[in-house]
């Protein structure tokens, strides 16, 4: 118990020290960074995943392809890529970082997708092709609609994966947020490393109540009974 | 990286045979312990969030958060309390991790089983723990083994990060490729890590073929 | 606005070598109800999607109005063509309303007109308009079903195509649906092409029935009446059952049967009129002829009226210009006196019959 108020408050005392909110190295600069290079690395997984598991999941084709690339992806270590980046690039790390970044967020987007998809009820694409709608429309005011639960579902965990992984990337170099752990680790800062994680925990648990709000928001309540789970 | 430095120098890898199994070695243990821990925990959880349905809301609310603390914070988060090269340091935090998957598959798949399976088990003289043991159990196995594949990649993929509190097992491979700039031991580490994931998922496939042969059937009968 | 379709030679076979559909020609006529009946495997199902596309024949000819429908464009084509499926398909995300709006919309009628047009058909197929912002998944099966059909009736298509649309409730709410979907038909006089396994559905609800044998081979296409009459083959007799005889019945007017008016006796008769008719069994009728009860010869008392006595229910009627032999059979089976009451259009008695009576009449078909 001595040891988690003392975590408490050393970590406090770091957070509320008037110099950690100003400047290159503050909290609202790293925040904010941290902010711009998950936006960026979410946004071009996204472009690459949604697409691909829309296509695969409403065609039927290449379902079995999705399942092993996602499980590849999994296994894939996270600091192992971004330092491999940082090594095999010249200059600054940040664009080279962010691409493992993103690749990582590829699998939790492009599964949860094509599953959504995939498990439209038959009867449901039946009955949409049946009035009069046209395969575009089918894909759009039918299974997407329908399977949003599921592509919330791997939107959010790719937002939460990307911001967890911004943070092991400062290891290689990124700015953000993971810069207060692995500088404070560098020098024994150990009120610095846990404000830092402190506030890593916080922006991932912000996010995850973004997505419940955004669920809340763009989700019919006609389908809010399924997926419980999510 | 120099001009004239081949991207994998294979006589690296040759010469360091044997210091690259033991870190392999170590990195299975850093990553199946928690596994282990996570399903003993997880399974009694799991019966009891079906046997009092009040439990499972709270539980499965605290597994989505856990899941969603970045694995790097809650290492360190740990750190005063278990020291910082020790390995429950590591151990611990993914054990969470663990649960958060596990807990919930193991639910869905005692709940996997049909109320007609149930009431006939229960209408041949069943008790409560034989029908849990006999009936229930056995069902949820497919399940509660494709939660700890997932689990079991995971964790693998996850270890390296412990490195950066000096404690990762293949993820010296990486600090170390970094700071000498060496991208040979960098890939030699990814891949070591992607064998070790794709071995531990494909035995424990065989596991669960071993353990539900009446699945096997199934398949060969559709 | 109706539309004859016209099946020519329409053979379909998958890549595997089954064969759905094998060369069937029919005609579904103009405003008219035709059921396509058979076993599973049997091809109804593919034969009935062929008219809007859903599946491609190998080869030969679906034709509306003698038009084929190969040329127009699948989707302009489904949506000049209501379509019912089992389980009703709704759309999950979509309120009853919207889900109704699916083809006004798609045909690019503004919201509002698609809106109003909704709720009218809603109270159409019998649903209160309140359940309209409602979402499927709050509504019974019945009440899916019957959006089901308002959909496909949103934008007055004069082809409805149904694929077993009753058969996924219970057989009460299957009758009720029905009874209803007759009702709507005798106003929209649509060209329905109806599927479903369930013979007794087939011989309710269509004005001519086409069975389907296994391997997709059309066997018979007749009314109701003569399918059980004269059933093609041996797959056609076995398909409509043991009891078709008794089926027959309900194709035989009640008007054929002869009708006794000696055992119907005003409540005012006396005992002794009762006895006179030398008959066991007496019927009382009131001012207006409407049935009081029977009185049975054995049980009279000495003196007095029958309007004195305790009498036994009359039980069920028969209305005599409208219902079926077998409808007098059911009566006949249930009545205490064996005698059937048969009356009028105001519920007025015109005579009974009896076992005797049927049994010549059923001879005499």
């Amino acid at each position: 118990m001595n040891a988690l108020f003392n975590q408490i408050q050393s970590a406090w005392q770091w957070l509320s020290a008037a110099a950690h909110w100003q400047g290159p190295d503050g909290i609202p600069t790293r925040l904010l960074e941290h902010l711009e290079y998950s936006a960026f690395a979410l946004f071009f997984a996204i472009l690459v995943a949604l697409p691909l598991g829309l296509f695969v999941g409403h065609s039927g084709r290449g379902g079995f392809i999705v399942a092993s690339l996602a499980n590849s992806l999994r296994a894939l270590p996270t600091l192992g890529l971004v330092v491999l980046a940082a090594v095999l690039s010249t200059g600054d790390p940040t664009v080279p970082v962010l691409i493992p970044v993103a690749l990582l967020a590829v699998a939790p987007i492009l599964v949860n997708t094509y599953e959504g998809i995939r498990q439209v009820d038959p009867d449901l694409r039946d009955a949409a092709a049946g009035m009069g709608m046209n395969p575009w429309q089918v894909l759009l005011r039918a299974e997407i609609p329908v399977a949003l639960p599921l592509i919330l579902l791997g939107l959010r965990t790719a937002a939460i994966q990307v911001v967890a992984t911004a943070t092991v990337a400062a290891y290689a170099g990124l700015g953000g947020l993971g810069r207060y752990a692995i500088d404070g680790l560098a020098v024994s800062d150990y009120p610095q490393v846990v404000g830092g994680a402190v506030i890593v925990v916080l922006l991932a648990v912000v996010v995850q109540l973004l997505f419940v709000a955004l669920r809340r928001l763009v989700l019919s309540p006609g389908l809010r009974n399924s997926h419980d789970r999510s | 990286m120099s001009g004239g430095e081949p991207l994998i120098r294979w006589d690296w890898i040759g010469s360091h045979a044997g210091y690259l199994a033991g870190l392999a070695g170590r990195h299975l243990y850093l990553s199946l312990i928690p596994v282990v821990f996570g399903l003993i925990v997880s399974v009694p959880l799991g019966i009891a969030c079906t046997r009092w349905r009040w439990v499972y809301p709270p539980v499965l609310t605290s597994a989505n958060v856990l899941y969603s603390i970045p694995s790097l914070a809650l290492f360190l988060l740990f750190i005063p309390y278990t020291g910082l090269f020790s390995d429950l340091t590591l151990i611990i935090p993914l054990t969470l991790y663990t649960l958060s998957v596990l807990v919930p598959n193991v639910v869905d798949g005692l709940r996997q089983v049909s109320a007609p399976v149930s009431q006939a088990a229960t209408a041949m003289g069943f008790g409560r723990l034989r029908q849990l043991l006999q009936v229930e159990l056995p069902i949820a196995v497919p399940v509660v083994i494709a939660g700890v594949r997932i689990a079991t990649v995971s964790s693998i993929s996850l270890v390296s990060v412990g490195q950066l509190i000096g404690n990762g097992g293949l993820g010296v491979l990486f600090t170390d490729g970094q700071q000498r700039i060496f991208p040979t031991e960098v890939i030699v580490g990814i891949a070591l890590t992607v064998v070790l994931a794709f071995a531990a998922d494909a035995v424990l496939v065989t596991v669960q073929r071993l353990l539900t042969p009446w699945a096997r059937t199934g398949r060969a009968a559709a | 606005m109706s539309r004859l379709i016209t099946f020519d030679g329409v053979t379909k076979r998958y890549p595997d070598g089954t064969v759905a559909l094998d060369d069937v020609s029919l005609e579904c006529a103009t405003g008219e109800i035709t059921v396509f009946v058979g076993t599973s495997g049997g091809g109804k199902t593919t034969a009935l999607r062929t008219i809007n596309r859903m599946v491609e024949p190998t080869s030969g000819r679906v034709l509306i109005d003698g038009r084929s429908v190969l040329g127009s464009k699948p989707a302009e084509l489904r949506r000049g063509v209501g379509y019912v499926i089992q389980q009703a398909g709704l759309f999950p995300h979509r309120t009853i309303v919207d889900n109704i709006a699916t083809v006004p919309r798609l045909l690019g009628w503004d919201k509002k007109k698609a809106r109003a047009r909704s709720y009218e058909l809603m109270e159409r197929v019998g649903l209160d308009p309140a359940m309209g912002t409602r979402y499927p998944y709050q509504l019974s099966g019945g009440q899916q079903q019957r959006v089901g059909v308002a959909r496909a009736l949103a934008a007055d298509p004069p082809i409805m195509l149904m694929d077993e649309p009753f058969s996924a409730v219970d057989p009460v709410v299957r009758a009720e649906l029905q009874g209803e979907f007759l009702r709507l038909q005798s106003e929209l006089h649509k060209t329905i092409v109806f599927v479903t396994h369930d013979i007794d559905e087939a011989i309710k609800l269509g004005d001519r029935i086409a069975v389907f044998q296994t391997g997709g081979r059309l066997v018979q296409v007749d009314t109701p009446e003569k399918l059980l009459a004269h059933p093609a083959d041996e797959f056609v007799s076995g398909f409509v059952g043991r009891d078709r005889g008794i089926r027959r019945l309900s194709f035989v007017p009640a008007a054929e049967l002869p009708l006794r008016s000696d055992v119907v006796l005003p409540e005012t008769a006396s005992v002794a009129d009762a006895r006179a008719t030398g008959e066991p069994w007496v019927l009382a009728v009131d001012g207006t002829r409407r049935p009081l009860g029977w009185a049975r010869a054995e049980d009279l008392p000495d003196s007095g009226a029958l309007a004195g006595l305790r009498l036994t229910d009359p039980g069920r009627t028969f209305q005599v210009g409208a219902d079926s032999v077998r409808t007098v059979l059911d009566a006949v089976i249930l009545s205490p006196s064996g005698l059937a009451i048969g009356v009028d259009s105001g519920g007025g008695v015109v005579g009974v019959t009896g076992h005797r009576e049927l049994a010549d009449t059923i001879t005499a078909t």
